[in-house]
């Protein structure tokens, strides 16, 4: 060991990681809430009747799960612009986020509804709700309870992925540490304490998602 | 001093730098595997401690982001004194994050396999390394290939991150052309259709794999 580790010389800066970790949590909120909300919408899509609308909606999602977020994310902040779309750095990465989840919460979320007996769709049409509401009512929440697990892992992947919007200068969690980095040269120290704070960010999260699975969309514990 | 970039210089040097992006991918999933095999052999010994020891190494390594793996293999091995091309603490982190999900992967395909399997072939007179490495592994490998498979699409996505600690690969080589270049749709488009290239045909696979399993497994 040629250095000493320092921690106790982070402790002034304990205000810049809380808003950061707040930045963070906010664009969690947002990302999988709305992440969630295009999957559903995607889902329906892709387990109806096929058309041009579905394939297109095919090719997105294989297109967003078969590149990285960091190239995603670059597209949007780089890209958009020169199409004179002019973007804050928490728009995009915001419009990343949920470009993202969308994609991969589809995928979950079609698993489900397919395995769901093509009887209750049935059931559903002959008890006089319209194809929408048979979706809504009787499909979706079945399904939903079933993949749930599979979804709360994904929206941990996404908040976890959301340290790379550090990269575009979005003044979350990684880039507090970073620039901290850069004030006090205690690199490994910063980022050990960071790692620190997303690991139990999400613990926090399972337990809480879980938690609320259970209480309100009737998820079995497993 | 004014350079331009045609479209074949950059299409040019995306493909130079792409075969960072593999061999940083093929190094990781290597060494993922090498430091798994004995994870799963301590795991399989089924103690109480070592269970938890292994559970909280991967519990670790999937419940923080990447990006502060890299940072920390960057700097940690950095404290002592060893100055670290970014090169070897991509490869450091990658490697410990690709076996923290194989473990998981591959033991949960020990697992699906019935119990008696283990208490026939001990009946038999089998050691528990005959049992493992004869009876076991075959069944697990066929159980186990369509997620490891698929877990190696995540890998060579992981390995865009080690842009940012200054590695040079397909990522890099992009941002750099952007920034030369100020053509942000032709070089991030074609960046992530490197990306596809590889990563797409990996994930066919992967399904496919999975469908001949069911479909071999429901017979």
């Amino acid at each position: 060991m040629t250095g000493q580790l320092n921690f106790p010389a982070l402790w002034p800066y304990w205000p810049e990681l809380l808003s950061g970790l707040w930045v963070t949590i906010q664009l969690t909120v947002l990302a999988t809430t709305g992440g969630v909300a295009i999957g559903i919408a995607g889902a329906a899509l892709r387990s109806g009747k096929p058309g041009w609308m579905s394939r297109l909606w095919g090719i997105y999602v294989e297109l967003i799960r078969n590149t990285p977020f960091v190239v995603q994310l670059f597209f949007i902040v780089f890209g958009l612009p020169a199409l004179g779309l002019k973007l804050t750095a928490g728009e995009a990465a915001l419009l990343a986020m949920l470009i993202n989840l969308g994609a991969y919460s589809t995928e979950i979320i079609r698993a489900g509804i397919q395995v769901t007996p093509k009887g209750q769709w049935e059931a559903g049409r002959v008890l006089g709700l319209t194809r929408s509401q048979t979706f809504l009512r009787v499909v979706l929440p079945p399904a939903l309870q079933r993949i749930y697990p599979a979804l709360v892992s994904q929206c941990i992947i996404v908040m976890l992925g959301s340290s790379v919007v550090s990269q575009v200068s979005y003044e979350e969690l990684t880039f507090a540490a970073n620039l901290i980095q850069s004030r006090t040269f205690l690199s490994f120290e910063v980022y050990l304490v960071t790692t620190l704070i997303y690991l139990a960010l999400s613990i926090v999260m399972r337990h809480l998602l879980l938690a609320i699975g259970r209480k309100w969309f009737g998820v079995q514990p497993s | 001093m004014m350079t331009t970039f045609s479209d074949w210089d950059i299409l040019r040097n995306l493909l130079l730098a792409a075969r960072w992006t593999l061999l940083l991918s093929l190094v990781a999933f290597v060494g993922g595997t090498l430091v798994t095999l004995p994870l799963l052999f301590l795991r399989l010994l089924q103690r109480r401690w070592l269970t938890r020891v292994i559970r909280g190494y991967t519990a670790l390594f999937q419940g923080t982001p990447l990006l502060m793996q890299l940072f920390l293999a960057f700097f940690g091995v950095g404290l002592f004194g060893i100055d670290v091309a970014p090169w070897t603490a991509a490869s450091l982190a990658l490697t410990f994050y690709t076996s923290a999900f194989l473990v998981d992967i591959w033991y949960g395909s020990i697992r699906a396999l019935p119990k008696g399997q283990w208490e026939a072939s001990r009946c038999l007179g089998l050691t528990f390394g005959q049992t493992l490495w004869r009876v076991i592994a075959p069944q697990a490998i066929r159980i186990g290939i369509a997620p490891t498979v698929g877990f190696a699409v995540q890998v060579i996505k992981g390995t865009a991150l080690a842009s940012i600690i200054g590695f040079i690969e397909l990522t890099k080589a992009g941002t750099i052309l952007n920034n030369v270049t100020y053509q942000p749709f032709k070089v991030f488009g074609l960046v992530a259709l490197g990306y596809f290239l590889m990563c797409y045909p990996l994930s066919r696979y992967s399904q496919y794999l999975e469908k001949k399993f069911n479909a071999a497994h429901h017979h």
